[in-house]
């Protein structure tokens, strides 16, 4: 009977305990004792194997059997407004989220855009204004980058004075994470040439709302990218296909979207989406402008609400950690609502402005419990404990709409409750 | 806008022409004048704001006829399309309902969204004139502008939203 180490309250085990070499060293250690495994019963041959299977589709879709498996639609009849799709993050694992399950908002819909016809045109504060296409673009050196891209209003029903019972596809389905490929704007601007009076760019979709928002020049010639490919394809119709911005850490909305115009500018525009939508009220009345940065979060996917536990014994509880600022450097795990907490592993590769996920190995000994988990960026950011984010950036005075936006940037700790039953809830603690 | 610089200062930005040889270089070369069609970027200070004129009389009937189906009578909202006018004081909660009278900090924005998103059917079929007067009629239901105040190029950037000085800049040294 092998012993594994428990690190924290309510049957945390030590995130190497079932790594190799990891199970022997905890062997030495007291603490928690294998459980034998339940029987099984013999084997016979299924139906499926017993027959030549179907035929492959050029592209291929999911099993039937994972038909649950979709993006959550605020819109679905296509109204008079703007649409969200959310990612269902309780039932994905890993760090890269599907193409056709990436979250998405459109603000009128998705055009539908020629990629023949598409062009895109640099101009303002430049020596030279120039228009380029796909075809152009798709010659230029590109470069890839695992990126997350989150809304700014990602997280918004966690502002509710109550905790709203809903999955975590419903709380934070608006964040996914793509490998994406493309030109780097540098690359473009040094061909346009840039005026010194220049210290801003305001970004322009092609969509009916011709979105545009105001960006840092600074950020436009560091890591930002026009990209063309997401995970290998071109674009999906409601990532910004056939290109869209990427401004890996910064606000989704500003990662502007079917992207055709760039205009160097001295100022910044003070766009509707800038100064209204993704301007934050605080508690005292004023409002905070241009947050840009997506901070350090975390959050357990498994469990998380919706799932419900089948007895007691182990599981892994994991999650998804990501910064704005650079690498994840620590994700801490609790079981016993902040009380005690234990280190989880990170998984391999830990790459900057991407999702990292974290993994604990965990012993539910059928008592009710409460999860958390709390992440460390390597700028040294940590992600505010409830209290002290509440006491910071308030909360509704009654629990809002889960579909509406009370308000943005929520990246405090989100708490699941498991009780006696395995039913997971949600909860503040 | 006018960009022309010196020429020493573009030679010190993009360095020789031996340089410019080493990037691809597929881009067409382009003049603003062909630009203008899509460049309907509007500047707080008023930079990109075009000929033209309106009062709120003159939009108000324009509202009714295009605007009310989602914005309601008089801009009073329904669940198509946002409040414009009034609003609660921004200390009444972190949901407060956000309008042009409470939040909004630049009139140029409202003049600038109307005319590159409104209406929402049919962007971008407004002529300046009928902007113009949108955009009065909306500063004036929210008492910003008097009813007879004429917007204009250079009227329309000189007018204080209520909530100018409401905004914290979150991180400055990332701008």
């Amino acid at each position: 009977m092998d012993k594994v180490e428990v690190v924290a309250g309510n049957g945390l085990l030590h995130r190497r305990a079932f790594l190799r070499d990891g199970a022997m060293m905890a062997a030495a250690l007291t603490g928690y004792a294998y459980t034998k495994a339940a029987g099984a019963e013999p084997l016979a041959d299924a139906p499926w194997s017993r027959e030549m299977g179907a035929v492959m589709p050029p592209v291929q879709a999911p099993s039937r059997f994972e038909k649950h498996v979709v993006r959550t639609l605020s819109n679905p009849n296509n109204e008079l407004r703007n649409s969200h799709a959310r990612t269902p993050h309780q039932l994905l694992q890993g760090t890269i989220t599907p193409a056709s399950l990436h979250f998405a908002i459109n603000h009128s819909g998705v055009p539908d855009i020629d990629p023949a016809q598409h062009k895109l045109v640099i101009h303002g504060l430049v020596r030279q204004p120039l228009l380029f296409t796909v075809e152009s673009l798709s010659r230029y050196p590109m470069v890839s980058h695992m990126a997350f891209v989150e809304c700014g209003g990602n997280s918004a029903p966690m502002f509710s004075n109550e905790p709203i019972q809903a999955t975590a596809q419903a709380l934070h389905g608006l964040v996914s994470c793509s490998e994406w490929t493309g030109v780097r704007l540098s690359t473009l601007l040094d061909e346009t040439g840039v005026d010194p009076k220049a210290k801003w760019f305001i970004a322009e979709g092609a969509d009916s709302l011709a979105l545009s928002r105001s960006i840092p020049l600074k950020k436009g010639l560091d890591d930002a990218m026009i990209a063309l490919y997401q995970n290998g394809e071109r674009l999906m119709p409601g990532n910004g296909y056939p290109m869209r911005l990427l401004l890996p850490g910064y606000e989704g909305n500003m990662n502007v979207k079917f992207l055709r115009r760039i205009k160097l500018v001295d100022q910044p525009a003070m766009t509707y989406y800038e100064t209204r939508t993704y301007s934050q009220l605080l508690p005292s009345g004023k409002a905070f402008r241009f947050y840009f940065l997506q901070e350090v979060k975390s959050f357990i996917t498994h469990p998380s609400f919706g799932h419900a536990l089948k007895g007691p014994g182990f599981y892994e509880i994991s999650g998804i950690a990501y910064s704005g600022n650079g690498r994840i450097a620590k994700v801490l795990v609790s079981a016993d609502g902040g009380k005690s907490w234990g280190e989880a592993a990170l998984q391999e590769p830990v790459l900057p402005k991407a999702f990292t996920r974290f993994r604990m190995p965990w012993r539910w000994d059928g008592r009710p419990v409460v999860l958390q988990s709390r992440a460390w960026d390597e700028a040294g950011s940590v992600q505010p404990l409830r209290a002290e984010f509440v006491a910071q950036r308030g909360e509704t005075k009654k629990p809002p709409n889960p579909l509406g936006f009370p308000n943005q940037h929520y990246n405090s700790l989100t708490s699941w409750a498991v009780d006696s039953k395995g039913e997971v809830k949600h909860v503040y603690a | 806008m006018s960009t022309l610089k010196p020429l020493a200062v573009w030679a010190l930005l993009v360095g020789s022409g031996a340089a410019l040889a080493q990037t691809p270089g597929l881009g067409a070369r382009i003049s603003e004048a062909d630009i203008t069609a899509w460049d309907i970027s509007i500047l707080p200070d008023g930079t990109g704001l075009p000929a033209g004129s309106g009062t709120a009389a003159q939009g108000a009937p324009i509202f009714v006829a295009k605007c009310a189906m989602c914005h309601g009578e008089a801009g009073k909202g329904s669940p198509a399309g946002n409040i414009l006018a009034g609003g609660a004081p921004l200390t009444s909660g972190i949901e407060t309902t956000k309008t042009i009278g409470n939040f909004w900090g630049y009139s140029t924005t409202v003049f600038d969204f109307i005319r590159r998103a409104m209406p929402f059917q049919q962007p971008r079929t407004l002529n300046d004139n009928e902007v113009y007067a949108l955009t009065a009629y909306l500063l004036a239901l929210n008492k910003i502008i008097p009813e007879n105040e004429v917007m204009n190029a250079k009227t329309l950037p000189q007018v204080k939203m209520p909530n100018r000085d409401g905004f914290i800049i979150r991180f400055p040294e990332r701008i």
